[in-house]
């Protein structure tokens, strides 16, 4: 069993306050201190919230697929830490759930304010609905598979889920898209404006800090699930063994 | 050699089983049926030769989709019946051999229901393709492979669980969904002819591409999911 001293109780507070302080900075620099972009006006704002998220929800998904590996691996040869590993997965995969989500409302946000319409169905919008749907039944078959077989089931709907993440990452680069070109590490013409990093490296490093600090927190409930099942199961086993036979 | 004996093993066992009763077949054919009439009623295809054509690539598909959904969920429930399905986890075949099998039996029903439904669909959509129609031959077998191989893992995932007809769907359906556009961009290419040979070539090496992933990936997790407990 775990304990849950209050040290670590202190550090998750604090990781909790650096991640809003951060984000408040973030949103300070992002709302008032960048000049209005040219072409868009105030819109334009929406990018320090729409690319941090975007980038986050494809990596997420990456930890849920080598918490899916490991809990493969680990199911026969170490079944505790197996657990584990299906606590992480189960983690990134509702955070990616919630971080996708984000990144196609605020996509549709935009697109609205600077396309005039809602959704268009171009390869990068489509394959992080893709993502999303995706993702979505990963957390059904959790929810509707008995308990036994819930890890492995998951684990290796997680295998094929990853495969989708690398085409929705490359669909702006393979294909001409109305989605605007990548801005980072892109062709010639990509990059920011230096006066724009300032706000987005902020951004950046707010939600990610966010992101894992929810992870870890539904980690940390997924694994007191566990210990609880377990706790039952041997209760449970004594029980049954005091029965006079 | 002795692999690919099992793997024919298992798809005679398959083919004889489906022979004795005819369920899958016969229910895939009705329910393609179906949808072909229900959707030739919503959108009079007759009329509107050009929207048939721009139309029924898509519908073609979807039928199929659908109707492969119906039967895969049969598929391995049959096996479970006096736990055929137990003594097939303790034979010495490999467990992608089983696999291997099933899928090449569901394949041929679906193979068959696309050989009887292809006609009726000409007629009910007053069909006459302007592209190269022999790239059909390559690209209806490739398009139902990626649908079968998927739709007979997930099947075989969702057997345990509660709710198993509703789970099928929720999982095929996004997994499919990279080879669904594939497939019906390039049968669509072929029925119109507005695609440039070129495009069509990419869509199929795409769906081929999205064959040989899955079929790996289908091959290698398949005894972790027929013995998850």
């Amino acid at each position: 069993m775990e304990q849950r001293t209050p040290t670590l109780r202190g550090v998750a507070w604090l990781w909790f306050g650096i991640s809003v302080a951060v984000l408040a900075v973030g949103f300070r620099q992002a709302i008032f201190l960048v000049p209005t972009d040219a072409a868009q006006g105030n819109v334009g704002r929406i990018f320090y919230y729409h690319v941090p998220i975007a980038m986050l929800s494809l990596i997420f998904p990456y930890i849920n697929f080598v918490a899916s590996l490991f809990y493969l691996y680990w199911r026969r040869r170490e079944p505790l830490k197996a657990l584990t590993a299906d606590a992480l997965a189960l983690s990134t995969a509702e955070v990616t759930v919630v971080y996708s989500s984000i990144c196609l409302l605020t996509g549709m946000l935009w697109g609205r304010a600077t396309w005039g319409i809602w959704w268009t169905w171009d390869p990068r919008l489509t394959s992080m609905l893709l993502l999303w749907l995706l993702y979505v039944s990963y957390l059904m078959l959790r929810r509707f598979s008995s308990t036994g077989q819930t890890h492995t089931l998951a684990a290796v709907l997680s295998v094929f889920a990853a495969v989708d993440v690398p085409i929705v990452y490359m669909s702006i680069r393979w294909w001409r898209t109305q989605h605007p070109a990548p801005v980072f590490g892109g062709g010639p013409d990509s990059g920011v404006d230096p006066s724009m990093l300032p706000a987005f490296y902020w951004n950046l490093a707010g939600w990610t800090v966010w992101g894992v600090c929810i992870v870890l927190f539904r980690f940390a409930l997924e694994r007191r699930r566990q210990f609880a099942e377990q706790e039952a199961a041997l209760q449970a086993i004594e029980a049954s063994l005091e029965i006079p036979q | 050699m002795k692999y690919l004996q099992h793997v024919l093993d298992h798809l005679r066992k398959d083919l004889r089983l489906e022979w004795r009763s005819r369920d899958s077949i016969n229910g895939m054919l009705f329910f393609s049926l179906l949808v072909v009439v229900v959707f030739g009623l919503a959108f009079d295809p007759t009329s509107y030769p050009t929207m048939a054509r721009q139309i029924s690539g898509g519908i073609l598909w979807v039928a199929l989709l659908f109707a492969s959904i119906t039967a895969l969920n049969q598929s391995w429930t049959r096996e479970q019946r006096n736990n055929v399905l137990e003594a097939q986890r303790m034979a010495p075949s490999p467990a992608s051999a089983l696999f291997l099998g099933k899928a090449l039996a569901n394949m041929l029903f679906v193979l068959l229901v696309e050989a009887v439904l292809a006609p009726i669909f000409i007629v009910f959509f007053n069909l006459h393709a302007l592209g190269n129609v022999w790239l059909l031959a390559l690209i209806l077998p490739l398009g139902t492979w990626a649908l079968v191989v998927n739709g007979t893992f997930f099947a075989a995932l969702g057997l345990r669980a509660r709710n198993r007809e509703l789970l099928l769907p929720l999982l095929l359906l996004p997994i499919s969904l990279p080879a669904l556009l594939a497939m019906v961009e390039a049968t669509t290419g072929v029925l119109t002819a507005d695609l440039d040979p070129i495009q069509i070539n990419t869509w199929i090496k795409q769906l081929l591409g999205y064959d040989i992933i899955f079929t790996t990936v289908c091959i290698l997790l398949f005894e972790t999911v027929l013995n998850a407990e």
